[in-house]
Parts: C-alpha cells; sequence; structure tokens
C-alpha cells in the first residue's frame, strides 16, 4: 500500500526529536484518533535552521514527519507557511487516499510552530492544547 | 531475511497433502456433480464423502451439512434466511457486539429492511453479558447469535450456554465458529446450536470454501437461488475440489489436534510471558486464563505507539502480524471488538494480533519478541507521548 519513498522515510526518518531550545513548538492530532505530531522549531533571523519532530501514529505520519521537515529547514517563515501538504505528499510520491490527512497533519504542525514563535516573539508564551482534528 | 508467519487466524497455508487430495478434482474427474452421467456421479460420490466425512467429525447428520463459499456466506446465508423465513413471526434479532464483520453489515443492512437487532456487550476480557442477553430477548425475537471465539482477542463464549437460553424461549441459535473449527474438537449434537459457520482455510484447507450447519427442521430461507444444488438450499455449481479439500483439511487437522493445540498454546504462552516481562507498558487484551482464549491467539496493546506503525516496523523484519483485526486494516477505525472490551480509543489504536501456528518455532517465538522490543523502544522514542527517561507525559 505504500511506495517505496515513504517505506523508506519511515523506516530512516530523520529529524526525530525534541529542539531543547526550540522557538517555536506546534502540537497536532490527538490520541484517541491515533495520531499527534509535534514539530519543534529552532528559527534564527526567521529562517528555520532547524526542524525535529516526535509522532505518535502510522507509517504515513512518521514518514510526512520526517519530509516535513527536511523540508522546511533553510526555508524563511514566511515560505515554510506555504508549504502544503500536496507539497509533502508529491515529495513523498505519493501516499494512499485514506493517509492524505497525516500530510494535513504536518502543514498544520509546522504552521502551528510557527504561530507560537510570533507569539513568543511578541512574549506570548502558551504551552497550546493540542488541536482536534 | 528471516520470514515468520504470525498470522494464523487471517488464513493458513494449505496444507500439500490436502492440496494433493484435491488436484484430481480439477483436472481428472472435473464433471459437474449435478450431472447425471458417469463424471458428473464420480464428482457426487467425491462431495457425499467430504459431507459423510465433516458430519461425522463434528457430530452432524451429512444432511445437515451445506457447503457454502466460505464463513462470510454462511453468516450472511444465516442471518438474511432466518430474517425471511420468520418475518412474520417477529422480526428482532439479538447478536453479539463482538462479531464479524459478516454479521455487522448485513445486521446494518436487515436494520434498513425493517429488522431490530439488539447488540449484546461483553465484560473487559470479551465475554458475553449473559444477563444482558437474557434481558434482551422479547416475544418477537427470532435468533440468538454469538461467535464461538472471537477472530482478535480469542475469548471462547459460551456457546452452550447461549443455546440453553436461546431454546428456552424456544428461538433459534447460531454461532460463527469460523475461528473455533480447527482450534478445538467441535460436536454441534452437544452443543444443540440450531447453525454453524465455517471456512476451511482457517485450518489449512483451501480459501473459498465454507460450510453452513443446519440442523434437521431449522427453518431459514435461501440466500443463492439458482439450480438444485445442496438440496435446493443454496444454488451454484459445487465447487468439488474445495469439498474434497474441506474434508481432508478437517480430517488432518483432527487427527493431530489434542498435540497441535498443546504444542501452539505453548508458543503462545511463552510469548505472552515473555512479552508481559520484557516491554514496559503493555496491555494484553482478552482472557488471562489460557484455557478460555483460542489456543493461537495474543493480543496486545502498546502504549504511546501506534499499531499501524509497529506492524510494518516487524513487517520490515520479516514478520507477518496484523492490527487489531485484519479486516479494519482499511479504515482508520480502532477495532470495534476492543472498544466493546472497554479499551480506550488511544490504546486500541496500538494493538497488534500474534497468532500461532503448528508450523511456528520456539525460535519464532523468540525472535519476534526481540525484534518487538527493539521496535517498540525505537517507536517510543519517536513518540510525543513518551519521556526519554521513561516516564510517561500526559496528553
Amino acid at each position: 500500500m505504500y511506495n517505496e519513498k515513504v517505506m523508506e522515510a519511515f523506516k530512516n526518518p530523520q529529524n526525530v526529536g525534541e529542539i531543547e531550545d526550540y522557538s517555536g513548538l506546534g502540537k497536532v492530532g490527538n490520541a484517541a484518533c491515533g495520531d499527534i505530531m509535534q514539530i519543534t522549531l529552532k528559527i534564527e533571523n526567521d529562517v528555520i535552521v532547524d526542524a525535529k519532530f516526535k509522532t505518535f501514529g502510522c507509517a504515513a505520519a512518521i514518514a510526512t514527519s520526517s519530509t516535513a521537515t527536511q523540508m522546511v529547514i533553510g526555508m524563511t517563515v514566511d515560505e515554510a507557511l506555504k508549504l502544503t501538504n500536496k507539497a509533502v505528499v508529491e515529495k513523498l510520491e505519493g501516499l494512499p487516499p485514506q493517509k492524505i490527512h497525516c500530510s494535513v497533519l504536518a502543514e498544520e504542525a509546522i504552521k502551528a510552530a510557527i504561530e507560537d514563535y510570533r507569539n513568543r516573539q511578541k512574549g506570548i508564551v502558551t504551552e497550546k492544547e493540542p488541536e482536534y482534528v | 531475511m528471516k520470514e515468520i508467519y504470525l498470522d494464523h487466524a487471517a488464513t493458513t497455508k494449505l496444507d500439500e497433502r490436502v492440496l494433493k487430495k484435491m488436484m484430481p478434482y480439477f483436472t481428472e474427474y472435473y464433471g459437474n456433480a449435478n450431472s447425471q452421467h458417469g463424471m458428473g456421479r464420480d464428482a457426487q460420490k467425491a462431495v457425499d464423502e467430504a459431507r459423510d466425512e465433516i458430519a461425522s467429525l463434528i457430530g452432524a447428520k451429512p444432511s445437515e451439512i451445506y457447503f457454502t463459499s466460505g464463513g462470510t456466506e454462511s453468516d450472511n446465508w444465516v442471518l438474511r434466511g432466518v430474517c425471511k423465513a420468520f418475518a412474520d413471526k417477529g422480526k428482532h434479532v439479538i447478536i453479539s457486539k463482538i462479531e464479524h464483520a459478516a454479521m455487522l453489515s448485513t445486521a446494518a443492512e436487515l436494520e434498513k429492511e425493517g429488522f431490530e437487532f439488539s447488540y449484546i456487550g461483553v465484560d473487559k476480557e470479551g465475554f458475553i453479558d449473559l444477563d444482558e442477553l437474557k434481558k434482551a430477548i422479547r416475544p418477537d425475537t427470532i435468533l440468538i447469535s454469538c461467535m464461538y471465539a472471537n477472530n482478535e482477542v480469542g475469548t471462547i463464549e459460551p456457546i452452550k450456554e447461549i443455546v440453553k437460553i436461546a431454546h428456552e424461549h424456544k428461538i433459534l441459535c447460531h454461532t460463527d465458529a469460523v475461528q473455533a473449527m480447527g482450534a478445538m474438537r467441535i460436536n454441534v449434537g452437544e452443543l444443540g446450536v440450531d447453525f454453524m459457520s465455517f471456512s476451511a482455510h482457517k485450518f489449512n484447507g483451501p480459501k473459498g470454501m465454507g460450510a453452513l450447519f443446519v440442523k434437521t427442521g431449522a427453518r431459514l430461507n435461501r440466500l443463492i437461488s439458482g439450480g438444485h444444488q445442496e438440496r435446493t438450499r443454496r444454488g451454484g455449481t459445487t465447487n468439488v475440489p474445495g469439498v474434497v479439500g474441506f474434508a481432508e483439511a478437517l480430517k488432518l487437522t483432527y487427527e493431530t489436534l489434542d498435540e497441535d493445540v498443546k504444542y501452539v498454546a505453548g508458543l503462545r504462552d511463552r510469548f505472552i510471558k515473555r512479552v508481559t516481562e520484557e516491554i514496559p507498558y503493555v496491555k494484553l487484551n482478552g482472557p488471562r486464563d489460557g484455557s478460555k482464549r483460542l489456543p493461537n491467539n495474543a493480543d496486545f496493546s502498546f502504549e504511546y505507539i501506534e499499531g499501524e506503525s509497529i506492524l510494518f516496523s516487524l513487517d520490515l523484519a520479516g514478520i507477518a502480524v496484523s492490527s487489531g483485526s485484519a479486516c479494519s486494516s482499511g479504515s482508520l477505525e480502532p477495532s470495534h471488538v476492543l472498544l466493546a472490551l472497554g479499551v480506550p480509543e488511544e490504546l486500541a489504536h496500538g494493538s497488534i494480533r500474534f497468532t500461532f501456528g503448528k508450523e511456528n518455532t520456539v525460535e519464532d517465538v523468540d525472535y519476534t519478541v526481540d525484534k518487538l522490543k527493539e521496535i517498540v523502544e525505537r517507536l517510543r522514542k519517536m513518540s510525543p507521548l513518551f519521556k526519554l527517561d521513561g516516564t510517561v507525559k500526559e496528553v
């Protein structure tokens, strides 16, 4: 059901973990639905210099987390905000239809982390509750 | 790479001896069992012998065995057939919450056609609530059905007691014995059940082959209209090789059943013991008492990680298992069986079923546990719900 690219990303995921002194943290999904994705970003001068993920979820959720973090490293914050789930799916050369929501989760986790970063810049620090998707 | 098959509840390998017995009926004795000429009579003779064999092994009369395309057809038939036959008497049916999709989907369709279903709950080990069952009985109840053994968590249900309750109220009783056949000796006479569904590929027989036991006098309409096959109760050209294979597989299974069950249960118990002792934060689903659980079944929930990622990690290590129910692998919903047992949704998502077979070895069990330990640890390191020091993060 998964293509080789997805299985490879699942087998050898990149950027697993949590950045200790992150600039922004995004956490989306919930355990009852079977998917939680947490992405931490290190941002310097509005450029994403590092990204790490922790994911509770299926093989597709792990593969999309890994791919999305790889894609945003080196992007400016504005560029990363434009990252769509479709671009993540394309990078993985396709996902089964019932797994597209995993890529949506990856897009949302990145957006949530950037929102957290912007809030922190304004002095608002909220440990956000996971969003219910 | 190693290849370890631990998904025997999904299907089993066709026994070579069964295949050998089936082969001539594809190419040599290929006559239609309904034809009147010699070729047809040869085929009919093989079908009759197979029917006699199966009937004698399960304590039935040959005339009570009807061949079908498998467990799903048998379940569909009995549910639709009884509902149609008794619609003038009543439109209420009682089934358990943990039935196979073959029962539950058919029930959902019949509900749309005006029949009413009561779904009886189970306790945390999967045993049907007999009090709830008794209370659900109404004057217009026409059928009670509960599976003999559950395909996901292996619970063996008290069928004899269920039959007794049903018959006290003069209600027909069916059991889906798809997982039970091959795991225990079944005697339909002793159980007193009116209908029983079987599937041959669960005990090293061919796929696409099943049967429905219909007790003499038990009324049901036919599901598949057609010719005069199966005493006009099930149309369609008889699958002669399939029928022959079914009988041979059951005969061979029964020949070594006691020792095989003991051996397979030994593998299961070793696996359960090692997983429980060596992997933290796991929960065994289904009965603790091994004698009330299918000898081949072990079902675990692994906390803080998700089942599909465990399944594919095991697959990459050459180990075949299923997550929740194999049949729900296409959907994103957690297993209805685990939810009925009261397993929380997030745990149900992290569940894996391991089902052993007689060709598995102790080495297979140990290799699987060793791999599983690595996989669970690796996935937990990736999980936002689990901290590296082993303490648990609140969600």
